[in-house]
């Protein structure tokens, strides 16, 4: 077994920041606005590197698809304490279109080139909300998945996952190589500090295009329109009980 | 003394404000029970009614900080409320539970008996209200955001309280000059989301920025995280509009960065403590919204490197350094204790925030990997940690901004706001662990170290009039001894009025006396605060 980890981790708006939909209403709008990393990637990439501080996994690969600006994401990751990055190059009308189905594409054939053991990804990203590209993966490669875990255990050539579900925690194991999606409980990414900040920036970023890798990103879904939730109305005050009725009545509620 | 004024003498004053309640809710009484309510009235007896929370172990004069004997002001009348009612439709309140929490200060250390709550929503009906008290000698407590930390917020008798809460109108903004004109009661949060939206940001920002009102920030002259970059209000407030104690309106709103024609009258309301006039409106120039802001977590061995790292920061960081911040490691056990927010980095004597804003961020960045790997090989820093995205820049920042909070968990606080020569500034902090020893339960040193401001915290189980005898005067004189100020950016309020000459001479006090009767000859604006006793 390679022992390798590959973790993906996307570049996506600031969660703290406020969304503005454009005025054409295709899309939000993106440009000058603070991005990060998706906050369960961290997680992902938290997971990856507490395995690699164990000594159950032996390297980290930290993985993003997207413009230029993707390799500020693989830097954090390489500071958090991956060894090295691999920026799959899309850009253009390409990023625009690219999806669960074109990344998860590009990650399987990734994790064959690479000798991949394990593939860690957050369980899904807070711009698309999608929660696909991680089963994709592993219906791609044919692999055992391991979604939603809140707690990750390898054992010998398995692993045992706990899952948040619905109606509470289901434990499941499954063979290597596997697919693992982070949930929000799984643990709390640690900060980058100082002398791993340093350390990042002489660990390599691999450059490859998704040409390269044969993968095809031509995507079968098209954005309609992209709008604001509707606006949220006013409350209204009334200084006595037959004031509410009153107007509970009047607007035809009772 | 007819039969009703006996009767009032033996009631509790539950009884008028259950008349009181009766007035505000169904308007006007009828005019026979007007006349009973009237008779009824207060007597001299009275007096003792109001809860005199503040004395002293041994009366009112023996504590500084205690306050002094109600000054004769006349007491609020059934007249008085009409005349209120009429004048602010449903916003003069005199409902205790309402009246309650305006009452008391934040730190839940001071409490007033004020039965009376005015909310204007105009100037001009500011105007009308000082009008009036003042021809009826009625004092009069102005109150924003009822954030500030000496007491000087809230009514210490019964003043009626003047509160701006509802005056949250911004009046103007002009996108080139980035001038903001706006009236008094707008919470400073709210204002720095407007100018965010376009492009901007306040020049000043605290921990209370979610309750505390711009008016307040002017009156108390209020520091802050961001003065180390944009300097004091002293210099960013280009005009205020004030209401005197007599209701005359002094405008002087004026939106110019230039004007030299005259004595400069704003100046000597900011930081005034409201009690030479109401502020009812201000404008302010804010700079723009940095494109690029970091924030570095720290982490020190001693306060001496701590001073060589704020030198090497000033050196390498220069223009785009925006705050210089520091706690210490007692700081941190309680923000893990108490609201259980874990270390970003690993455990130190000192933590240092540093922001930086800037225009690039590829120049800042680069300015700053320059800055942190020279601070780290030259071990004057052990460890640290980077933030640039919004929501961890909020974390870093809340290690710092949530260190009174974490202390109000802890048990009563005592706090202390000095300002001192950079070097001092932590030997105060363990002379005083020192001196108070066991009799303590926390000593903390936290503050804006790149302005030479420590904030001193001394927590203990419960309020402790004997602790307070150790620490005060101790740490005045301490002070005093370095030709330090006692009060950074606090300000004076009703706790540290007394201790005005630790910082100033007799002869700057008695012009201040002079100035106070010129403007307030009746006293009416917040009495037995922010001057001291000995100047009636």
């Amino acid at each position: 077994m390679s022992g390798r980890v590959l973790v993906g981790v996307k570049r996506v708006i600031d969660y703290a920041v406020k969304i503005r939909v454009k005025p054409d209403n295709t899309g939000v709008v993106t440009d000058g606005v603070k991005h990060s990393m998706n906050p369960f990637c961290e997680i992902a990439v938290e997971e990856a590197v507490k395995l690699k501080e164990k000594k159950l996994v032996k390297e980290v690969v930290a993985v993003s698809c997207g413009p230029q600006q993707s390799q500020e994401t693989i830097r954090t990751a390489l500071a958090m304490g991956a060894d090295r990055g691999i920026h799959v190059e899309v850009s253009g009308k390409d990023y625009e279109t690219l999806g669960p189905l074109q990344v998860s594409k590009i990650m399987a054939a990734l994790a064959k080139k690479e000798d991949a053991q394990i593939i860690i990804l957050g369980k899904q990203a807070i711009d698309d909300d999608c929660n696909q590209t991680g089963q994709m993966t592993a219906a791609l490669l044919d692999w055992p998945q391991g979604t939603f875990a809140s707690e990750v255990t390898l054992d010998g050539d398995k692993i045992k996952v706990v899952r948040e579900i619905d109606g509470g925690l289901e434990t499941i194991k499954i063979n290597t190589p596997a697919v693992l999606t982070a949930d929000l409980r799984l643990n709390t990414p640690r900060y980058a500090t100082l002398p791993n900040i340093m350390k990042a920036k002489k660990k390599k970023i691999a450059n490859v295009k998704p040409a390269d890798l044969g993968v095809n990103l031509t995507s079968k879904l098209e954005v309609l329109r992209v709008e604001d939730p509707p606006q949220r109305q006013a409350g209204m005050k009334v200084e006595t009980v037959e004031d509410l009725v009153g107007k509970l009545k009047e607007s035809g509620k009772v | 003394m007819n039969a009703y004024v006996m009767l009032g003498v033996f009631q509790t004053s539950q009884k008028l404000r259950t008349s009181l309640r009766l007035l505000s809710r169904a308007g006007l009484p009828p005019v026979d029970l007007q006349v009973q309510l009237l008779l009824r009235g207060r007597s001299p007896q009275s007096a003792t009614f109001s809860r005199e929370l503040h004395l002293g172990p041994d009366g009112p004069a023996s504590s500084p900080a205690a306050a002094p004997r109600r000054l004769p002001f006349s007491r609020v009348t059934v007249e008085d409320l009409t005349f209120f009612g009429k004048t602010l439709p449903g916003r003069a309140i005199t409902d205790p539970d309402l009246v309650q929490s305006s009452n008391e200060d934040w730190l839940k250390s001071v409490r007033g008996s004020s039965e009376v709550l005015l909310r204007p929503q105009t100037t001009q009906e500011v105007s009308q209200i000082l009008s009036y008290c003042h021809s009826r000698n009625l004092a009069v407590n102005s109150q924003g955001g009822n954030t500030g930390l000496v007491g000087g917020s809230v009514p210490v008798y019964d003043e009626i309280i003047l509160s701006t809460s509802l005056m949250n109108s911004i009046l103007s903004f002009d996108k080139i000059s980035g001038i903001l004109t706006c009236q008094a009661g707008c919470v400073l949060e709210n204002l720095s989301l407007y100018l965010e939206e376009r492009d901007y940001i306040m020049p000043l920002d605290l921990g209370a920025k979610g309750s505390c009102q711009i008016g307040g920030n002017v009156a108390t002259n209020a520091g802050g995280l961001r003065l180390l970059r944009y300097g004091s209000l002293h210099g960013t407030v280009l005009g205020l509009e004030v209401v005197l104690a007599d209701g005359r309106v002094l405008d002087c709103l004026s939106t110019l960065r230039k004007d030299n024609t005259g004595y400069d009258l704003k100046q000597l309301f900011i930081g005034s403590e409201g009690t030479l006039g109401v502020i009812t409106a201000v404008s302010i120039l804010c700079p723009r919204k940095p494109k690029s802001v970091n924030v570095v977590f720290l982490g020190c061995e001693t306060f001496d490197q701590l001073l060589k790292t704020f030198q090497l920061c000033k050196g390498m960081l220069g223009e785009i350094l925006s705050a210089f911040e520091f706690l210490d490691s007692e700081c941190m056990r309680l923000l893990n204790t108490h609201l259980k927010l874990a270390n970003p980095i690993s455990d130190c004597p000192f933590y240092i925030v540093i922001e930086t804003s800037g225009s690039d961020s590829d120049h800042d960045s680069q300015k700053l990997h320059n800055f942190l790997e020279e601070a780290m090989t030259s071990l004057l820093v052990t460890d640290g940690t980077v933030a640039t995205e919004e929501s961890k820049i909020k974390t870093l920042w809340s290690m710092r901004e949530r260190v009174t909070e974490a202390l109000t968990h802890d048990g009563f606080t005592y706090k202390y706001d000095i300002s001192l020569p950079v070097e001092r500034i932590y030997q105060l902090v363990t002379d005083m662990r020192e001196h108070l020893g066991k009799r303590a339960r926390s000593v903390v040193g936290y503050g804006h170290v790149g302005d030479g401001n420590l904030h001193l915290n001394v927590t203990s189980p419960a309020k402790d009039p004997a602790l307070l005898a150790s620490i005060e005067p101790f740490i005045y004189e301490w002070t005093a001894k370095f030709q330090g100020s006692i009060s950074a950016e606090h300000g004076l309020g009703l706790k540290k009025r007394n201790y005005i000459y630790y910082s100033k001479s007799r002869p700057a006090v008695a012009v201040m006396g002079k100035m106070k009767t010129l403007l307030d000859p009746k006293g009416i604006l917040n009495p037995y605060k922010t001057l001291p006793d000995d100047l009636k």
